[in-house]
This record gives C-alpha cells, sequence and structure tokens, in this order.
C-alpha cells in the first residue's frame, strides 16, 4: 500500500486534496470517496505507477497483526507516538516554559517512553518498526499548541486503552492494559489542568460523557484514523480483533 | 442443532469458553457418552447444564458490580458531604469538586441501571463513618484532611476497578463500562494528587501521610514477567508508568473503617 498523496493531486487536482489534507492513503482515500467504480479504477491505476513518490522509500508500511499480538502492536504503536511527541518537547521547549511544567512534561516523556520499550521488549520478535512521525502541524515553540496536541494524544490514548479492552484475549494483557490506561488518564488530567487551572476541565464534559460518568472508548479505526495526520508510515489494522 | 456452531458463537463474546468448558474434546465426550442418540429436544437443557457449571463457577458480574456500586456510594457519599459542608472547600477549588461530585452520582446511577438491566438487585448504601471512628475527626472542617480522604478513595477506587477488570475478560458490554469508569477515577485521583502539591501519579509505594496499605505493591516493576528498570529506567519511572491493582480482601480492609454496616 502507497501514498497516493502526488498521483491524486494529478487525478483529481489541487483543490479537493487540500480539502481533505495530506498526506493520504490510498485507503482512507477510497473511503472517503466512496467511490463509483469508474474513479476506483482510476485511483487504483493511478497508485500502482507510484515511483515517483520518494517518501515511500523511507517509510514502509506498518502491519500491526492479529489477534493479541495485534493489539499490543497497537499499543506500541500509540505510545511510540506520544513518546516521540514529548522527546520533541523535552527537547525544544516551547517560551516561558514553567518549572512545574517542565517537571510534569518531563515525567509524561519518561512514563511514555517506558511504555514504549516495555511493549518492544514484550513484543520481541512480532513488534512492528519503529514508527516514522510528522509533527509539522505542532508548534512546538507554542505553549498552546503543545498542549492542545498532548491533551489531544492523551485523550486519545486513554480511548484507546478502553476500546481494546474488549478485544483482548489474554488476561494478562488486559491487566496490563489496565495498568497503563489509568497512567494516561492521569497524564491527562494534569494537561488538561494546565490549560485551564483548577476548572472542572481535568475531567471535563467534553470528553466524560455527563449522564453517565463514563471516560471515552474508541475502536482502533477511530483512534488510529485520529493519529494518522502524525504517521508517516502506511497502517494497515484490518487483521486486528474486532 | 450444531453444538460447536453454537460455542463458536460464545466464542466470539467470550474467547474463554472453551477453558471454562475445559476443552473442547469434553464437551465432544460429554455429549456422545450422553449419547448421540439423545433426543433433539433434550439437547438444548444438556448445553444449560454445561453451560451453567462453567460460568457459574466464575464471580458474577453483578457481583462485580456490586461491588464497584459500594466504593462509588462511598465516593459519592463523601464529596456531597464535603461541597455541602461551609466553609471546607476553598471557593476556588469548588468547580473541581463539583465536577468530581458529579461524575460519582453519575457512577452510582449507572451502576444501579446496569444491575437492573441484569435482572439483578442493586447492593443497598451502606452507613458510612468518614471519619473512621475518629481517625479523621476534622475531615469535614479541614480541607487538607478532606483532600487527603479524597485521595485515598480516588487512588483506592482506580487499583479497584483494575483488580477486577480481569474476571470481565471478553465481556464486550461490561468491560469498557468499567474501563471507562475506572479512567474517570484516575483523572480525579491525578487531580486531587496535584492538589495535595504531589505528582498526578504514583512514585513507588508512597503513601504521603495516607494508610500505606493504599499504595502496597505499587512499587512493582516487574511487567508482563519482565523488568522495567532492566530496560534503563529508574524505578521512579518504572513504577509511576504502570499502575497496580488491589484485590477485593486489600480494598475492603482500606474501605472497611469507613464502612458502618
Amino acid at each position: 500500500m502507497k501514498k497516493i498523496n502526488v498521483k491524486a493531486q494529478k487525478i483529481i487536482g489541487s483543490d479537493f486534496e487540500n480539502k481533505i489534507m495530506s498526506p493520504m492513503r490510498r485507503g482512507k482515500f477510497l473511503k472517503y470517496l466512496g467511490a463509483s467504480s469508474a474513479a476506483t479504477a482510476l485511483l487504483v491505476a493511478g497508485c500502482d505507477d507510484d515511483d515517483d513518490d520518494s517518501t515511500d522509500m523511507n517509510t514502509p508500511g506498518v502491519d500491526l497483526g492479529s489477534g493479541d499480538t495485534g493489539i499490543l502492536n497497537y499499543a506500541y504503536l500509540l505510545e511510540q507516538l506520544e513518546a516521540a511527541f514529548y522527546v520533541q518537547v523535552i527537547t525544544t521547549p516551547y517560551s516561558a516554559m514553567t518549572a512545574a511544567e517542565t517537571t510534569i512534561l518531563t515525567d509524561i516523556r519518561n512514563h511514555e517512553l517506558a511504555h514504549r520499550d516495555f511493549f518492544k521488549a514484550a513484543l520481541g520478535d512480532a513488534a512492528i518498526a519503529a514508527v516514522e512521525f510528522d509533527f509539522s502541524s505542532i508548534d512546538f515553540n507554542d505553549r498552546e499548541s503543545v498542549l492542545g496536541t498532548a491533551k489531544v494524544f492523551e485523550d486519545l490514548g486513554v480511548s484507546a486503552y478502553n476500546g481494546a479492552g474488549k478485544l483482548i484475549a489474554n488476561v494478562d494483557y488486559l491487566l496490563l492494559a489496565g495498568k497503563i490506561v489509568s497512567v494516561e488518564a492521569r497524564h491527562a488530567s494534569a494537561i488538561r489542568d494546565l490549560l485551564n487551572p483548577f476548572s472542572e476541565d481535568f475531567a471535563g464534559d467534553d470528553v466524560v460523557t455527563v449522564n453517565t460518568g463514563l471516560d471515552g472508548a474508541n475502536a482502533p479505526s477511530v483512534v488510529l484514523a485520529a493519529a494518522d495526520p502524525f504517521i508517516k508510515n502506511t497502517v494497515t489494522f484490518d487483521r486486528l480483533p474486532s | 442443532m450444531n453444538i460447536f456452531k453454537i460455542i463458536e458463537n460464545i466464542e466470539k463474546v467470550d474467547p474463554e469458553v472453551y477453558g471454562r468448558l475445559n476443552s473442547r474434546r469434553a464437551i465432544f465426550k460429554h455429549l456422545s457418552t450422553g449419547g448421540f442418540k439423545l433426543a433433539a429436544a433434550s439437547v438444548p437443557v444438556l448445553l444449560g447444564g454445561i453451560f451453567s457449571k462453567a460460568y457459574g463457577q466464575s464471580s458474577s458480574v453483578p457481583d462485580i458490580l456490586n461491588y464497584a456500586l459500594t466504593l462509588e456510594y462511598l465516593e459519592d457519599e463523601y464529596y456531597k458531604a464535603g461541597l455541602a459542608a461551609n466553609g471546607l472547600i476553598p471557593d476556588n477549588r469548588k468547580a473541581i469538586f463539583q465536577q468530581i461530585s458529579k461524575h460519582e452520582d453519575a457512577h452510582v446511577n449507572f451502576l444501579k441501571s446496569v444491575l437492573m438491566s441484569l435482572s439483578a438487585t442493586p447492593v443497598d448504601k451502606p452507613e458510612f463513618d468518614f471519619t473512621a471512628s475518629g481517625t479523621y475527626a476534622d475531615v469535614f472542617t479541614n480541607y487538607q484532611t478532606f483532600l487527603t480522604l479524597s485521595q485515598a478513595f480516588e487512588d483506592t477506587g482506580v487499583r479497584a476497578y483494575k483488580g477486577r477488570a480481569g474476571e470481565l475478560l471478553g465481556n464486550a458490554d461490561i468491560l469498557p463500562a468499567a474501563l471507562q469508569i475506572h479512567s474517570v477515577e484516575a483523572r480525579h485521583a491525578s487531580m486531587v494528587r496535584r492538589l495535595r502539591a504531589e505528582k498526578g501519579w504514583i512514585t513507588g509505594a508512597d503513601a504521603n501521610g495516607l494508610p500505606t496499605a493504599i499504595y502496597a505493591g505499587e512499587d512493582n516493576v516487574t511487567q508482563g514477567g519482565a523488568s522495567v528498570t532492566s530496560l534503563g529506567y529508574s524505578a521512579a519511572i518504572a513504577t509511576e508508568a504502570f499502575d497496580e491493582p488491589l484485590t477485593p480482601d486489600e480494598v475492603l480492609a482500606i474501605a472497611g473503617p469507613f464502612i458502618v454496616s
């Protein structure tokens, strides 16, 4: 599976591409179009001839796999995303980052790195490769941009583990997911409080359903679609349990 | 009637079905010795017996939900009392506790409704004593004491839900809901800890003035049989990065002093 943003632009025109944001993946592109068979044929033909899409050389596709291994790789992918983000946050701190913020963000970076390396070690030969990220939409000099992204990633992580729990077959892995998801929720709470101190936002109505008091839970397809703009590799997840 | 088709369907919602039934072979044997000669009409009865035995031995979902409900009753009443106590919570911190209280109230109602939807009876709300027989006598007059017990209840709640998630393995309805409450408790815990000038996450088994039982085992650095410290992380990082569960007995030992009856 290759990226088709270059070809898509040639075929359909840059205006269309601008509307749907690049880079696009073939699968998502077709889904977005809900395409007529003629359009599909045209696009597939275009995708097959993509030797001018140089990014493919450096960003091989990633297949998460099936069963519990697939779910662990899914978690590993998300932890890679979070770890890479916070490494950048600490490497290039936004202007006027306070000491308290530095402590919190450094702690979170360390937790995400530990999660990432734990999954890599646990998966062994079954682990997906290191994924490449595109954080070009984030202004690392800007506090709101950094903390706003951190909020999105932490809430997304919480909803991912909450949604994946029922897909796990091995009880030990389920417990492991439980051990990590509450730490992600602790992060989300702290980040949200940095953005709007001492308000209800640490567990705001935008993320915790008011009448049930339930946090978010999302299927892998939803989580990966949200994470997709930040991931250079094409991620295949169609063999995950559902 | 194809029994394996039935079991396959059950497996979709309960991946452990074969484990519960000992083995697929045992089922086959069970059926074949009883006889393929059995009248078709008696097969459902036989199946019913097998499954009630298989599932009857594991903890029941209502038991787990009532366990959760008991803890939510405790939290719900605690925050309502705290918010009702004049001058206890500073005005500029009230939004936080109103939000927490709103969630605990919602959790109580949600768990009750789930129990009733399962035709199970929600447990009655116990009578609570938040002073724990005088140990925390100023809990509703001293904000710091109030915060201390709030942290105790939230961190214990996180550990309690985590400790029973495994019993809900493969339950596509109840497990997600339990996890979705669990992470809300963790959001609360992080906020309350930070109000006490602590980190939002738990370092080692540091109890910071709370009963040590609440954090016993949080200093674990071994996950999935592997040492996280051996990956190059300090014990502080390794323990902060993974929260640990508590068993029902451990939770009841912590909550017991606050429950009168």
